[in-house]
């Protein structure tokens, strides 16, 4: 279901016929700087016209008239065609999640009595059951059953997943399908209110809402183009006392030239394409605004377990008691693991497989296998002799041991805590009461996420790993790993306060979290990120819902966050130094008839005024879809620090901005010249 | 020639030196921590009784303004009544009469927005009376006054988060206190002993070594000579200012004079790095500044060395450069030091004729009002460089990745609206100005010729500066207009106040709202605006914004005459 093409056919048709739809004013007034290059397309329209009917030469030639209509014309278009394109994209994105939902019948349930419905005219509230097979038409809580749920509609994710009434799993999504069982689930947001559909509103134009930090560029840009409109008008006037002629032309040229079109016809669409990204990543925003804050995200909170460290922790090492004892011993944690079907379990299989050993099946013939069970804290195996092998924490397997009056040798003591204040968890095998050793169960650090820790601390973020190991194995877990600070023994209040105190100290904080008894820190939290399969409560609460159930896209939203911004930033800074070419483009050009003296400052040594001037616009025009590529794929991040980024930023797109246009102006001057 | 260099290269040298220990001074008063001065605090804390001050009242952005903007007011209605009385006031050995209502309006204007825009001639418009109680008094209030709002910028851009600026009676009278008046006494005794004037008597009448009988118009000079250099204001003593032989007898009182104009805009940029604890990020706003001033000083000097092409077609030798319009006692490269110290900063004082100029020093005399914040009017020269610094920190935080701050501030649409229509307003008002100026000259060439004393190129220059210099508060002429006219009077007058007053109050405003805000701390990922990268950026948005927007007005006036003549 993910989009491997950056676009398709069919979108760059329909955004082709979007970007004349959005022609109207009442639309385009939304954006100032490119409602004024409508205006100036309009003023330049009618002195076209008037050239035509009435002749004379004090405009300059029709032809020149027109062709400067026909590029501001041009450049709109181009505007409007990259905030369509970015929309037709997102929409795409978010249909293709949304076609599996459409037209679902859903059994809704009237007391006992199930009445088949289409899935649009469930309500909230509403209850409804699904059985195996049936695809769940609308986002909900399951308030009765249990199921295994193929989400791979929504989440690409093949292996299923089991729902069930209570507890923190409660929550289905419409469009995935019920493999087995039957649950009853109440609809927790009508047809059009969820979350895919608020997605859809965020990308389409209509009730697309401007972020705070969009509204303050708009402002800025705004201001940009009132300063050059004052700059125009006022050239005329002076224009005359000194007794030098000047076009409508080449004025409102000048005008579209110098004011940020660039920035201007390409904002939306980066801010569409921010929130697309998101979506890509298969993380679903509440608001453009949230995106924005995960740039500015000081603090992680991270869940040690799925984040930091594979799930479930692996055998690393056997430490015997009795060195003469050894094989002994491996045979026993082989025996009394071998059933034992936990990931825990298999690996210490594994381990002994990997010293040579396996199981012997003669000797187990008969056996009876010892489950954990919350009263015994240990596993095992019985043997037909009555020889009994278990393994299980160091204090349940010490009461055992010293019930049966065997003494409990010192060197396991030892060793549990060396493996204890190496971050593992100590795992006592016994036979028969006597203590045979210990195997050391290590959390497995995720390959890779040290380099992403390293990454965010450059990026300026402090990561928090929350877990609910003890300070020890806590403490050894996040250096480790490379986490600035650690949340041991965690309780849900304590991830509450943790944010509090550092928002309290000015910081920026965003978690990831699932359970309901994280709703209050997630709502808290500036960044909340509600995995999928969590409560309906945890989605309400934060701002965004990861699909995937990825803690790790923490650090990836982090980046999109970043990356929106950046793109906004250097593509400002492009637009706004294109000026200082233009300006020498274009001012010469204005006065070089009447004052041949100022044919000093044409230092571009272009063809004609009206070639100079007309490249200009045609360069303006043009730069707009030569940028949406990077408008919609984003400004690279790079973690080198702030005042690196700046700079390279600055030397990429300031500079680049001011010297792109000399060169691409006269190039295009030249390709006048010989039409000419 | 070489020793004017070396004396333009002292001054500059003098100027730096100076302006270090008298911004971290500057900071202590500021900040209230004990100083040698305190042996003023008694008189201080009885002023405040007398005024029935509360000097530990802590002002709110809305209530600094308020007051701020209260005794303008009282001072302009002060002002308006003794000027308009002056000929029944003692004080007045010449028996000058008062200015007429629209005169008066006038010289109040322009001395109370710390202009001092000129349009009578001090020796016969003024008494001794007015020229103490209502121009020098100006000149130290407004001057306070543009510091005590620095001072309340300063405030508002150290605290965490505040809801208060400070007190601006106590700004204010400290100012006066502990920095304009003992630093005026200063300069005006070494004006005293380079030969300016001091006295109460009126004009004498002396004979001439050629026999003839002369009157010298003379006054309390020195002592109004002061604080118009040191406060930014300008109005000189006498009708054609520094470049009378009473007002600037000689090249010592040319130095001190010229040092003045700077000393005090170039002590604040250190007295907010002393003020702030950050003097890196003083450092690289004066590394900004003084890189802009030198150049242009570097070009004019040039200029003015090299003499005028016309001149020299005509086979006269200019080994001296271009003395047109200047003084000998001073020589042509001072004169172009003077005219960029002065329109860097909003003082306005001349020693020479801004017309007479050679056409890029002339662009670059606007150039730098147009820019009005390399260093600029004393306090507010910073507040105009602050609008830009906002402007910056919005467009690079976006390129490092995030929501735009400043010291620990973020900046949102509402900051960033009032920072743009500030930053809008002054090429509004001169560009504005100066086009309906045009259109009215074209229209009608009897008032053209009634204005200006050039046509064409330089016409245009005239009306451009007449309107840059009453936008950036300078007060100087580029002398050719006559603007003693009701058109002049009436537009520049609206370009003073406006120009005065919004960006003052946008510029409070702002540090008074992002000081409500939340702070936020920094990380590894927030902009640091103590770099070089940050001053080329913020460079690069004032020369963008400032500078181009009157690139090609500018074409049209200088750029054209230069080319044109060489």
């Amino acid at each position: 279901m993910k989009q491997n093409k950056f676009i398709t056919r069919e979108q760059v048709l329909s955004a082709l016929k979007e970007s004349f739809v959005k022609l109207n004013p009442a639309v385009m007034y939304r954006n100032p700087v490119m409602f004024t290059v409508l205006v100036a397309t309009f003023i330049m329209g009618v002195v076209t016209m008037s050239v035509l009917f009435s002749g004379g030469d004090a405009q300059g030639s029709f032809v020149y008239n027109l062709v400067v209509f026909i590029i501001l014309f041009a450049t709109l278009l181009f505007a409007n065609f990259a905030e369509a394109i970015a929309e037709a994209r997102g929409k795409a994105q978010v249909e293709s999640l949304r076609k599996t939902r459409e037209e679902t019948p859903a059994k809704k349930l009237n007391g006992d009595k199930v009445e088949v419905i289409s899935s649009a005219m469930l309500r909230r509230g509403d209850v409804f059951e699904c059985e195996a097979g049936d695809i769940i038409p609308s986002d909900g809580e399951i308030i009765e059953g249990l199921a295994s749920i193929d989400e791979s509609a929504i989440t690409g994710e093949s292996a299923p997943v089991i729902r069930e009434s209570g507890g923190d799993k409660t929550s289905v999504t419409g469009g995935t399908k019920v493999l087995s069982d039957r649950i009853v689930v109440r609809v927790t947001a009508s047809a059009g209110e969820s979350f895919l559909d608020k997605m859809i509103a965020l990308v389409e134009g209509a009730s697309r809402q401007k972020s705070p930090n969009e509204i303050a560029l708009t402002i800025l840009l705004a201001g940009f183009t009132l300063i050059f409109v004052i700059v125009c008008v006022t050239l005329k006037p002076m224009a005359e006392y000194t007794s030098t002629v000047v076009t409508i032309a080449s004025l409102v040229s000048l005008f579209v030239c110098l004011i940020p079109t660039t920035i201007g016809g390409l904002l939306s669409a980066i801010g569409i394409a921010g929130m697309d990204r998101a979506l890509r990543a298969n993380v679903i925003t509440k608001s453009g605004k949230a995106v924005e804050v995960a740039g500015d995200i000081d603090t992680l909170l991270l869940d040690k377990t799925g984040t930091i460290t594979i799930g479930n922790r692996k055998a690393t090492r056997l430490y015997v008691v009795d060195a003469s004892h050894e094989k002994e011993f491996i045979e026993a944690c082989l025996c009394a693991s071998i059933a034992d079907t936990t990931p825990e379990g298999k690996s210490i299989v594994e381990l002994c497989a990997s010293k040579g050993y396996v199981v012997d099946n003669a000797k187990l013939a008969g056996c009876k296998w010892i489950d954990f069970t919350a009263q015994t804290k240990c596993s095992g195996v019985e043997f037909r002799g009555g020889t009994t092998i278990v393994k299980g924490a160091s204090e349940t397997i010490k009461a055992l041991v010293e019930a049966a009056g065997t003494t409990y040798p010192a060197i396991a003591d030892e060793f549990t805590t060396k493996i204890s204040s190496n971050g593992g968890t100590p795992l006592v095998v016994s036979k028969d009461k006597e203590v045979l050793g210990v195997i050391e169960l290590q959390d497995i650090i995720k390959p890779g996420i040290k380099e992403r820790f390293e990454r965010l601390r450059k990026m300026g973020v402090k990561t928090v790993m929350v877990t609910g190991d003890n300070a020890l194995t806590a403490k050894y877990i996040a250096q480790k790993a490379g986490v600035d600070d650690f949340i041991a023994e965690a309780k849900p209040e304590d991830k509450m306060e943790y944010i509090r105190r550092e928002q309290a100290s000015g910081k920026l904080v965003a978690m990831m979290g699932d359970g309901t008894n994280d709703a209050p820190a997630l709502a808290q939290a500036n960044v909340g990120i509600a995995m999928n399969s969590g409560t309906q409560a945890a989605k309400e609460a934060g701002n965004m819902v990861d699909l995937d159930n990825d803690p790790t896209k923490l650090i990836e939203v982090v980046e999109i966050g970043k990356q929106l911004l950046i793109t906004r930033g250097t593509l400002t800074t492009f637009s706004i130094s294109n000026d200082v070419a233009k300006y020498f483009a274009i001012v010469p050009a204005l006065f070089m008839g009447s004052i041949p003296a100022l044919s000093a400052l044409n230092i571009m040594n272009l063809h004609s005024p009206e070639s100079a001037i007309l490249s200009a616009v045609i360069f303006n025009a043009l730069i707009i879809p030569a940028l949406i590529p990077l408008a919609l794929r984003g400004v690279q991040y790079k973690p080198i620090g702030a005042s690196a980024l700046l700079r390279r930023n600055l030397l990429i797109y300031g500079v680049g901005g001011a010297i792109v246009p000399f060169i691409a102006i006269k190039l295009i001057d030249m390709a006048i010249a010989i039409i000419m | 020639m070489n020793y004017e260099i070396w004396g333009v290269a002292l001054q500059v040298l003098i100027l730096v030196l100076l302006s270090y220990p008298l911004g971290r001074y500057i900071a202590t008063v500021y900040r209230g921590e004990k100083s040698f001065m305190d042996f003023l605090t008694p008189i201080e804390n009885c002023i405040y009784k007398v005024c029935s001050i509360d000097p530990k009242e802590q002002m709110g952005w809305k209530r600094f303004l308020s007051v701020l903007l209260t005794l303008n007011l009282f001072w302009f209605v002060w002002g308006m009544v003794l000027v308009f009385i002056q000929g029944f006031l003692p004080l007045n050995p010449d028996g000058n009469v008062g200015q007429s209502a629209s005169q008066a309006f006038n010289t109040c204007i322009s001395f109370l927005v710390n202009c001092n825009l000129q349009h009578y001639s001090g020796e016969n418009g003024l008494t001794y009376f007015t020229q103490i109680f209502v121009i020098m008094l100006f000149q130290f209030v407004t001057a306070a006054t543009g510091m005590a709002a620095f001072a309340a910028v300063l405030k508002g851009m150290c605290a965490k988060t505040s809801t208060t600026l400070g007190n601006f009676w106590v700004y204010l009278i400290r100012t006066l206190t502990r920095i304009l008046i003992p630093l005026s006494m200063v300069v005006g005794m070494l004006l005293i002993v380079g030969g300016t004037p001091m006295t109460l008597e009126g004009k004498q009448t002396i004979t001439t070594l050629e026999g003839t009988e002369q009157v010298i118009s003379q006054g309390p000079v020195a002592a109004i000579v002061a604080i118009k250099q040191l406060g930014t204001n300008g109005g000189g003593f006498f009708g054609v200012n520094s470049s009378h032989p009473l007002e600037n007898p000689s090249y010592f009182t040319n130095m001190v004079e010229c040092i003045s104009i700077l000393l005090i805009p170039m002590a604040l940029i250190w007295c907010l790095g002393f003020y702030l604890k950050k003097r890196k990020f003083a450092a690289c706003i004066f590394g900004v500044m003084f890189i802009a001033y030198i150049t242009t000083v570097f070009i004019s000097v040039g200029q003015e060395l090299g003499g005028n092409p016309k001149i020299a077609e005509m086979g006269i030798s200019q080994l001296n450069g271009s003395m047109e319009g200047k003084e000998v006692r001073f020589g042509s490269a001072a004169t172009a030091l003077w005219a960029m110290t002065t329109t860097v900063t909003s003082n306005g004082s001349v020693n020479g004729m801004h017309d007479s100029l050679t056409p890029l020093s002339g662009m670059l005399t606007m150039l730098n009002m147009q820019i009005n914040c390399w260093f600029g009017g004393v306090g507010v020269g910073f507040m105009n460089y602050y609008i830009f610094i906002i402007i910056a920190v919005f467009i690079s935080g976006l390129m490092v990745g995030r929501t735009p701050e400043f010291l620990g501030k973020k900046i949102e649409a509402k900051e960033m609206k009032i920072a743009i229509m500030i930053a809008l307003l002054h090429p509004f008002v001169i560009l504005c100005g100066t086009a309906i100026a045009a259109h009215l000259a074209v229209n009608d060439s009897e008032l053209a010729a009634a204005w200006l004393s050039n046509p064409s190129f330089h016409g245009l220059s005239q009306m451009l500066y007449e309107f840059t210099s009453s936008a950036a508060n300078n007060g100087s002429g580029f002398e050719g207009l006559s603007d003693n006219t009701p058109f002049w009077n009436i537009s520049t007058g609206i370009a003073l106040i406006v120009s005065r007053y919004l960006p003052i109050v946008a510029q409070v405003a702002i540090v008074g709202i992002l000081a409500q805000k939340k702070y936020i701390s920094e990380n590894a990922g927030t902009l640091k605006t103590d770099t070089v990268t940050f001053s080329v950026m913020t460079f690069a948005v004032i020369f963008i914004i400032a500078a181009l927007s009157f690139f090609p007005a500018l074409t049209l006036g200088p750029i054209a005459e230069y080319l044109t003549i060489r």
